[in-house]
């Protein structure tokens, strides 16, 4: 049996704990089977795969230790400390099902070992090292659950879901949005068009690209000018307050808050950044947003390079519960029946994480935790990518209400034009809602619904005419570990 | 125009009215009414009529035969304790059954939830009750305290215009039983003639025979878990006799209070002997003496009956 | 111009049979129902007028249609709106809000354009009909 640590026995005593060399982890403390978390522990559930011949418990232990107080060997200097305490201690392993050579290790860390409301402190301690670490051949963070202390020492989304809705005066239906295509090359002046005809249209909000910022085919306060007028033309020509998220995303804080700064003073109601710039760039937006009573819209851009795999990285349950204590309003968490990535089960859980006041233990959803959410405002969850109109009942009962349903190119690619593509989403979303409220099957008789919609709407008949038949119907890679994954375009 | 309109129904259609019957799960209300409601003979009786019209009408608008909307409103007279309340509840739960309330819930009211005390106030409260009662029965208590002649500013004659309104034309959204002492339901219809004319059925509710009320008695010590032994059984049948000669007599409620009351002595006689070890019948019985210590037994029983305008004893 | 606030401005107007569906819809909810309207339809007007109280613990659809139909009657030409509340925590806010009468003419929003410093412009949102005095607007 391969040792992470060294080939020392069990040590007995103290001196003999930490007589200079190497010790396994799981002497060194980090293995305890019989601790019970207390209520005011961080917990964290990875899923490990040990190299050949390395024990679960003691790759657990390494975890536990490399995310906390460890070294690779004995230092004296933990004496001075009240080091018992400060050791994260794993305190459960178990085979993940079905997976050979993977295990599922539970850890719980003290709550003093974190630095209250900041992500990028805990971040630093549970991800930081520990991904690299040789004994193991792959590593991924699962699920977390935060204490109501800890929670409380955040201040969660600047808006969150109640107050966007009734700054927006928008309740009973998901919102609508598209984002502006083609992502890049269009001058401000036909950016601005295509916002203004997808709002007059009926959506409530269009949508910046994560890679648009200020181009040389378009200057950032250009776009913004041109945004804005459209913004307020279309507010004029329906009555109904419309947004779009312009995204301040930059080289430097200094420059996104001067970005922000001009759409504060443009009376934009939202603005946009991508996880990209960093946890604390984030929780300095929020701040920020907080101060402006401004939405603060936020793309996972970059998030597939590690919350992919099932093997290896970190769930997006967990970034979806980093961005809710960091204080986004917005974040995009998939759509289940569109082109990206997404397990039904899988994506309802990240929905649960973002929405809920509670999560309760939901195996099903991937949830391995319990997290009361202590009063923290809910993350509006946004679904992007690949969908359409025809897809609608299966959005609303996939997603429910407290969503963004992004329609990009189902919006902007409509053969009559933007406006038309808007006002067919629009009518559809609206003809969906009223048939569920008055407690019609709409899972199953979605189509005729949508089909007698479009009896009076000409943009929707196109549209289901157009897409109608268009699904992305492939094997998600992120799936639960406890339940028969059911395909999305059933 | 050629006739090419078809008759939905033909002529030799058949109609099951027993499947209707039993589709409609009306016998398990009727059952639950036999189950909880001794005696009522003739109450029962009527409410069997009233379910039979009803079926039929159901049957009758299928078979495409004219049927008008009936009028459901009912009058409950009878005197306090006579079980007026529990059969308006199982009505409301018939008429939902039969599909002629849609939710089938009652809201029981009196003159002080519809009448304002202000002028302007009466309407509002009015029609917040009757908000309330859409798509079930309103119950309203002693209906007759809405019409005060000697006041002639009273605000309950707005109440009643309000409900007459209601009534008539908005028969498929709330049915109205209007209930109380008999003789001044009577009076009150005889000065509301509008009233009268819009209720289609009158259900008098008898006082119970001491039998009765023994029965009665039986029914509630079974679920209060409680016994009588032999002795308390003829003195309970004694006490029941003298009641019901004895002013503000208010028939099941008045043995429901002393059965309280004897249950009260029961556990002050058993405390007064608290050293001696007790079986779980000695928790269980009531002694003659529960029942006989009651001042039903000190005064001599009169000799007129007088019990109107009382509610409790 | 046709005002699209509301769950369901997009569809054609309701009957009072869609409405009483929406209605009963929110009632298995638990859920409170008012009813108000206005005359000045600005996109950030929060407070329209209420047409009574919510109305808490009803059973059916019927006594707030009635409402709405009063409502109705007393102001022929009004924007009127069926809001439902839902008291649970974390929610405490409205579930549903929808439009239940529309004026006859909707004259509409005039953009106000302030030109700034540089490109930069200030807009302002007015409603026609806002220019005349209130009970005199539609």
């Amino acid at each position: 049996m391969k040792r992470i640590g060294g080939t020392r026995g069990a040590p007995e005593s103290a001196a003999e704990r930490y007589r200079a060399g190497v010790l396994k982890y799981s002497q060194m403390g980090y293995w305890d089977s019989g601790y019970r978390p207390k209520d005011t522990d961080v917990l964290a559930m990875f899923r490990i795969t040990p190299q050949e011949g390395v024990e679960a418990n003691e790759a657990a232990a390494a975890v536990a230790g490399e995310s906390s107080t460890a070294t690779w060997t004995v230092v004296w200097t933990d004496r001075l400390t009240a080091c018992d305490r400060y050791r994260a201690k794993a305190y459960k392993v178990e085979p993940v099902p079905g997976s050979p050579g993977q295990y599922f290790a539970y850890i719980a860390y003290d709550l003093d070992l974190f630095e209250p409301g900041s992500i990028a402190n805990l971040t630093a301690s549970i991800i930081g090292n520990v991904f690299g670490f040789k004994p193991l051949k792959a590593l991924r963070l699962e699920d977390m659950r935060f204490p109501v202390a800890y929670v409380k020492t955040f201040s969660g989304p600047s808006t969150g879901i109640v107050v966007e809705r009734e700054r927006l005066d928008k309740f009973g239906r998901p919102l609508l949005g598209a984002t502006v295509k083609p992502k890049l090359g269009l001058s401000g002046k036909n950016y601005g068009r295509v916002v203004y005809e997808a709002l007059k249209g009926g959506l409530d909000f269009t949508k910046d690209d994560e890679n648009i910022n200020s181009q040389p085919f378009m200057h950032w306060r250009d776009r913004f000018l041109n945004c804005m007028e459209a913004v307020s033309r279309a507010e004029a020509a329906t009555g109904e307050v419309k947004g779009h998220y312009l995204n301040v995303t930059a080289a430097t804080m200094e420059d996104m808050y001067e970005r922000a700064e001009f759409a504060r003073e443009l009376g934009s109601v939202i603005v946009m950044i991508d996880l990209v710039i960093g946890y604390t760039a984030i929780q300095s937006m929020s701040k920020w947003a907080r101060r402006n009573d401004m939405i603060l819209h936020l793309h996972r851009a970059g998030h597939g390079t590690y919350t992919r795999q099932k093997n290896h990285g970190v769930s997006f349950r967990v970034i979806a519960k980093w961005m809710r204590l960091a204080g986004v309003d917005h974040l995009h968490a998939g759509t289940i029946v569109g082109k990206l990535e997404g397990d039904p089960n899988t994506v309802q859980g990240f929905y649960n994480v973002l929405r809920e006041p509670r999560n309760e233990l939901d195996l099903q959803r991937g949830i391995f935790f319990e997290q009361d959410w202590a009063g923290l405002p809910g993350v509006m969850p946004v679904a992007s990518g690949g969908i359409h109109a025809g897809q609608m009942h299966q959005l609303l009962t996939y997603l429910g209400d407290d969503t963004v349903l992004q329609f990009g190119g189902g919006t902007i690619g409509h053969p009559m034009g933007i406006a038309a593509g808007a006002t067919a989403n629009r009518v559809a979303l609206e003809a969906m809602v009223l048939a569920r409220n008055e407690g019609r099957d709409i899972w199953r008789e979605g189509p005729s619904i949508l089909a007698d919609a479009a009896k009076h709407c000409a943009p929707l008949r196109a549209a289901l005419d157009t897409w109608g038949e268009v699904t992305f119907d492939y094997a998600s890679t992120d799936t639960p570990d406890f339940v028969p994954t059911p395909t999305a375009a059933a | 125009m050629n006739s090419v309109l078809k008759d939905p129904v033909g002529d030799d259609a058949r109609f099951n009215l027993d499947a209707a019957f039993r589709d409609s799960h009306v016998a398990d209300v009727i059952e639950k009414l036999e189950a909880e409601l001794v005696g009522l003979a003739p109450v029962k009786t009527r409410i069997r009529d009233i379910c039979s019209l009803l079926l039929v009408d159901t049957l009758r608008r299928q078979a495409g035969l004219s049927t008008e909307a009936p009028s459901l409103h009912m009058s409950f007279t009878g005197n306090p304790g006579t079980g007026k309340t529990t059969v308006a509840l199982r009505m409301a739960e018939i008429l939902h059954h039969l599909g002629y309330v849609r939710k089938g819930h009652m809201v029981a009211v009196t003159r002080d939830d519809l009448v304002g005390q202000y002028i302007g106030h009466t309407a509002p409260k009015t029609r917040e009750v009757l908000k309330r009662a859409m798509g079930g029965v309103l119950f309203i208590d002693e209906a007759y305290y809405l019409y005060r002649p000697e006041n002639e500013r009273d605000y309950g004659q707005e109440a009643i215009e309000i409900l007459l309104q209601e009534m008539e034309n908005h028969r498929d959204d709330l049915v109205v039983i209007l209930a109380g002492y008999e003789d001044r339901m009577d009076r009150f219809f005889r000065s509301n003639p509008g009233m009268s004319s819009r209720i289609a059925h009158h259900i008098a509710f008898p006082d119970y025979s001491s039998e009765e009320l023994m029965a009665i008695a039986q029914l509630m010590l079974e679920q209060m878990q409680y016994m009588l032994s032999p002795d308390a059984r003829s003195t309970l049948r004694e006490y029941i006799e003298r009641r019901q000669k004895q002013p503000h007599f208010a028939n099941a409620r008045s043995v429901r209070n002393a059965l309280d009351r004897a249950r009260l002595r029961q556990a002050s006689r058993l405390f007064a002997k608290r050293t001696a070890s007790l079986a779980k019948r000695d928790l269980m019985t009531i002694e003659a003496e529960d029942i006989r210590a009651s001042r039903v037994f000190a005064e001599p029983a009169p000799v007129e009956t007088q019990r109107e305008g009382e509610l409790q004893t | 111009m046709r005002l699209t606030q509301g769950t369901f401005s997009f569809l054609p107007d309701l009957t009072d049979a869609q409405i009483s569906s929406q209605i009963e819809y929110c009632l298995q909810r638990g859920w409170a129902l008012s009813v108000e309207y206005t005359e000045d339809p600005h996109p950030r007007n929060t407070y329209w007028e209420m047409y009574g109280i919510p109305m808490f613990d009803l059973k059916d659809a019927a006594g707030i249609l009635r409402e709405v139909q009063l409502c109705r009657k007393t102001f022929p030409n009004r924007y009127i709106k069926v809001n439902a509340f839902d008291s649970t925590r974390g929610v405490e806010s409205l579930r549903l809000s929808f439009l239940v009468a529309r004026p006859q003419e909707e004259p509409g929003f005039e953009l106000l354009r302030e030109a700034g410093p540089g490109r930069q412009v200030r807009y302002a949102l007015r409603s026609y009909a806002t220019r005349r005095p209130e009970g005199h607007r539609y």
